[in-house]
């Protein structure tokens, strides 16, 4: 397919067309040469008889009618893949930009990915322990889940999916190998740099993949910038049998991406401008977490999203919620007590945890521990919005052990700082010591086996003594 | 021969022709994508492809097949997991791998497999459309009844096999309408799956589906035939409902169909399904149950499409005289499925952007399911339980609103129930089922007499705490008088010994309709108690002190399903506590 056409016959935002063109497959690629001798990638986003409409990658800017030469290759967005990615950094669309050349492909692979067959996939059930306490106990991350960070402009989720990275042994069985692939869409260069660094620092930057689309580059770049990152998780998860955690921020800038690229095609807008298929999207990306029967590796994901206004029932954190498997949500409340991590316990859940923790996995103990807590905190709630009518002094007895309890859950048990690790048993022997804050006869999730084992009001006011 | 005109994401045209018809199967590309007409018109035919369409090139051929999108019906099904256009998963798995190829043409089920058959007809009978032919065990607990298709003019017997092992495809039985005209019987039909099968009559709903659930099972009780919603944001465990109904309801069949959710669900269905064992059976909860699986990220037209074929397959099974409960798993991705595919077509969009022909789709949906008399004089019946995922849980939304209009049990769950890790998060001051008042003969004699009466005490106990609460959330709980305070306690009691149901639990994840009453009436019996020692008396915390809240709490732990008698000794417990308080004072 070698046949080069010769001008456009229209230009319209990242979109243009073109006629009497001939042999033209829905989605395949083309390079489109500019006079100046720059090339830009096109990709196919409607055929008509003879009329095609290509996307820009790198924008329309300075293209003419009459300046350009298309050539179409016959086939749909490859990404050239290779062990060697490991370490280097490449644009949104996969190309290598820090200046170490091309890196020599050991295969080539489609960008959009098949399906996964759900009789192929293999049920996530090995915890990944994150050292940090809210997230292990109560919303545990799974490997092969895709777990992602709700968060609002200003909030530490960086600094959060840094420590998780820093702290999660992924990769604890049998030696085998991990890595990270960290895709960057439309994030600031500071936000970039941030992440370089941290990974550097742990010394991990040369297990390191990373897909950099900044919030100045193109948007239509943006688009695939996800894609192409999951093509490069897919295959050293499974043809290379390493674990793979993604990163992908900001899912927010994403999917913006693709409402200006919807509207520049003039499609009919669904909620809030964002285009009909943006469900079907995003799970085209997140739906690419999980393990594969038969492959050692695994894809975990954990992308992060800023929620316009801290808004959750926006439709990019909405749509994101009915597809990933939980959410971790930051609380700007909590952020502004300096409390770090500021994970807003309630609306955060993994669905995946059931089946991955308990006797085998962690502690016989966790789930009940896990649902005390969560019932215990959503008390509090009640009894604070009563207090703030009321006032404190007016409160039940039951009602201030609650308040009281709250205090210490958000200090002790939420704030834990960047750099504590704690272990699981640390983490579920500090939950029953709140717990042992509260009358017993509140604890009405965990049964008296446990209660009898692990219940000590001495402790916890030895532990919390200061406090109380 | 016909070729592609344009190509727009799911949507293919083709122009100047006149050989398709609506909604007619068509063969797209050199691949043979499978799609369907939607749109005829005297330029333009339109096609929705049910697989994706990278690659596919104007000018590739587009092949008629000359019949309408049907499913395959056939012994195979049950146990099974399809994709929205009945192609078997594990068979593409093997032709394709882990991931699934474009253009993957394999048989709905398997043909090589022979099935012992059993024939119930002879030679010179006559036969009608419905009749059972043959019967084979498709699996332990499912007999597979082979029937003479809906749209057969039946007529005489007149060849038979011999009992013994065949394939689906070959022909058993050879009849002879009255004009001269002799069908061949296989064990295997088709029926096209926009189109509801035929039926005799429908029946009067009065059999509840009993699902082992307290809050469904009692408080929104749903009928055999039944149809019910389950609206709730992300996170309030819709899923984890459906799984529940789904493994413990006393049908006969499950089909579970993931229209448009997480392929790692699908495969948790898969994984625990095989291992549970239903208590009905003693057989593993895979031999009643067909999967269909299309997952968000598989085509989304074969989304559309996967709700039909489910419903197609159980109205296959309802016409052999069992009970089939579908879970749909959401409706509402389907909804944004056809609002996908009508924004391709360019249609004028209705609220917010779904097409102006939604309410009426989803009104034929749920208007399949039903109790019927099926053509050969059984009773069979199809309930359909749909989960809802509103956008940004907001219930104003199209889709809820407009399935609320068209089924009879809602349960909306909520978001702060949920929170609290209450579950099933159903609440109970929102939600309610019309069925109630149909299937109450139904409860009076298989349970107890006074059993609407005990229910309604028990939601009069709910409905009371709600306006209470709204006092309690301004001035806490210490200001009420103590009989209010009181009926704020067994209120809990109610919301945490009886309505909060623990999956996990091994004894609680599944309750008999007679503990469940017996539950009931032991709260009952605590709060007349407790309202009888405050008339002589004593003080709300005096009564609270005896214990007994806690304790009928924790009875769905301590008294296990099997041990009914066990009531007795905790009512005479509990009647000796009440008198001990109530008599040592009089002293």
């Amino acid at each position: 397919m070698n046949v080069k056409y010769i001008g456009l016959s229209e230009i319209n935002g990242p979109l243009v067309a073109l006629e009497n063109v001939s042999g033209i497959s829905y989605d395949e690629m083309a390079e489109i040469r500019l006079d100046d001798g720059t090339k830009r990638l096109a990709r196919v986003v409607e055929v008509d008889k003879d009329r095609a409409v290509l996307q820009v990658f790198e924008g329309t800017k300075g293209l003419s009618l009459v300046n350009t030469t298309t050539r179409f290759e016959g086939r749909s967005m490859q990404l050239p893949l290779s062990t060697e990615m490991l370490g280097r950094i490449f644009s949104g669309a996969g190309k290598p930009i820090d200046g170490l050349g091309d890196i020599f492909p050991e295969k080539t692979a489609d960008i959009n990915g098949a399906p996964l067959n759900p009789v192929m996939r293999t049920y996530p059930r090995n915890y990944i322990n994150t050292g940090i306490s809210s997230i292990d106990a109560l919303m545990t991350l799974i490997r092969g889940q895709k777990l992602p960070i709700f968060s609002g402009s200003g909030l530490s989720h960086n600094k959060l999916a840094v420590q998780i990275v820093r702290q999660a042994k992924i990769a604890e069985e049998n030696g085998q190998d991990f890595a990270i692939v960290f895709g960057a869409m439309g994030v600031k260069n500071d936000v970039a740099d941030y992440f370089r660094r941290s990974f550097e620092e742990s010394g991990a930057l040369e297990r390191v993949v990373m897909f950099l689309n900044l919030s100045n580059d193109p948007i239509i770049e943006r688009i695939l910038t996800p894609k192409v990152a999951l093509t490069c998780a897919e295959y050293l998860a499974f043809e290379h049998d390493m674990h793979i955690l993604v990163i992908l921020t900001d899912m927010t800038s994403y999917a913006e991406a693709l409402r200006e690229f919807s509207s520049s095609k003039g499609e009919i807008p669904g909620r809030k401008g964002y285009p009909g298929y943006l469900y079907s999207d995003l799970a085209s990306i997140y739906e690419r977490a999980g393990i594969v029967k038969g492959a050692k590796g695994s894809v975990t994901q954990i992308p992060i999203l800023t929620m316009p206004n801290d808004d959750i029932t926006h439709p990019v954190p909405d749509l994101t919620g009915y597809i990933t498997e939980g959410q971790i949500v930051l609380d700007r409340n909590l952020d502004q007590t300096g409390v770090y991590p500021a994970v807003s316990v309630l609306p955060s859940l993994s669905r995946l945890m059931k089946d991955g923790i308990g006797e085998g996995f962690t502690r016989e103990d966790h789930q009940m521990v896990s649902n005390q807590l969560f019932a215990a905190y959503a008390k509090v709630q009640d009894a604070r919005s009563l207090a703030s009518v009321i006032g404190e002094e007016e409160l039940s007895a039951t009602d201030k052990a609650y308040l009281e309890f709250g205090r210490l859950f958000e200090e002790h048990f939420i704030n834990q700082g960047f750099d504590v690790n704690r272990t699981i048993e640390e983490t579920l022997d500090l939950g029953w010591q709140l717990l042992s804050t509260l009358p017993k006869s509140e604890l009405d999730r965990v049964d008296d086996e446990h209660l009898e084992k692990y219940y000590s009001a001495e402790k916890a006011a030895e532990y919390f003594g200061k406090d109380i | 021969m016909d070729v592609i005109y344009s190509i727009n994401g799911p949507v293919v045209k083709v122009a100047d022709t006149r050989t398709f018809a609506m909604q007619e199967m068509v063969y797209v590309g050199n691949k043979r994508l499978i799609g369907e007409v939607i749109r005829v018109e005297s330029d333009f035919t339109t096609i929705q492809v049910y697989e994706g369409t990278t690659g596919l090139k104007p000018g590739e051929p587009v092949e008629a097949t000359g019949a309408p999108m049907s499913a395959t019906l056939a012994p195979g099904i049950i146990t099974n997991i399809f994709d929205g256009i009945e192609r078997p998963l594990r068979r593409l798995s093997e032709m394709s791998g882990a991931f699934i190829a474009d253009g993957a043409a394999v048989d709905s089920v398997d043909t090589e497999l022979e099935y012992r058959v059993y024939m119930n007809v002879s030679v010179g009978d006559h036969v009608s459309a419905g009749d059972i032919y043959c019967t084979c065990p498709e699996t332990p607990v499912v007999e597979h009844r082979c029937m003479v298709p809906p749209l057969s003019k039946g007529g005489e017997v007149i060849w038979v096999a011999k009992n013994g092992d065949y394939k689906v495809t070959d022909t058993v039985v050879k009849i002879k309408d009255a004009q001269g005209r002799v069908e061949e019987l296989s064990l295997m039909q088709k029926w096209p799956i926009r189109t509801p099968r035929p039926c005799k009559r429908r029946l009067p709903i009065d059999r509840p589906l009993v699902t082992g659930q307290r809050i469904v099972d009692t408080i929104l009780p749903i009928a055999k035939g039944g149809t019910a919603a389950i609206p709730g944001g992300f996170g309030t465990g819709k899923t984890m409902t459906q799984h529940q109904l789904a493994k413990w309801c006393d049908a006969d069949i499950i089909v579970y169909i993931g229209c448009g959710e997480r392929g790692n669900e699908m495969t948790q269905v898969l994984e625990e399904f095989s291992e549970l064992i239903d208590p009905r059976t003693q057989k593993p909860l895979t031999d009643r149950t067909v999967l269909i699986a299309n997952t968000s990220n598989m085509p989304v037209a074969a989304r559309e499409a996967s709700i039909y074929t489910g419903i197609t397959l159980a109205e296959y099974y309802r016409d052999m005289g069992y009970h089939i409960a579908i879970m749909a798993d959401s409706t509402s991705r389907w909804a944004e499925a056809l609002r996908e595919i009508s924004g391709r077509l360019e249609e004028m969009p209705a609220e917010e952007g779904f097409p102006a022909y939604l309410p009426s789709r989803i009104s034929e949906f749920y208007e399949r399911a039903g109790y019927v008399e099926t053509l050969n004089g059984k009773e069979g019946s199809v309930t359909i339980i749909g989960a809802v995922s509103p956008q940004g849980a907001d219930f104003s939304e199209p889709v809820t609103q407009n399935t609320k209009r068209f089924v009879r049990c809602f349960w909306a769950l909520d978001k702060s129930l949920a929170y609290a890790r209450h579950y099933p998060a159903i609440n109970w001051n929102t939600s309610y089922s019309e069925y109630a008042e149909d299937l109450g003969a139904y409860y009076r004699a298989k349970v107890s007499d006074d059993f609407m009466e005990v229910r309604q005490e028990i939601s009069n106990i709910l409905v009371e705490e709600n306006t209470l609460m709204e006092i309690v959330k301004l001035m806490g709980t210490d200001v009420l008088p103590d009989d209010q305070k009181l009926l704020i306690e067994t209120a809990r009691i109610v919301r945490v010994g009886f309505l909060q149901q623990n999956a996990y639990h091994k004894d609680d994840t599944y309750v008999p309709l007679e503990k469940q009453y017996l539950m009931m009436k032991m709260i009952l019996s605590f709060y007349e108690k407790a309202k009888d020692a405050l008339a002589e008396g004593f003080s709300a915390s005096q009564i609270l002190e005896l214990g007994w809240a806690e304790k009928i709490i924790k009875i769905k732990y301590d008294i296990p399903n099997d041990k009914p008698e066990m009531f007795r000794d905790y009512e005479l417990e509990m009647r000796a506590d009440f008198e001990k308080l109530t008599g040592g004072a009089d002293q």
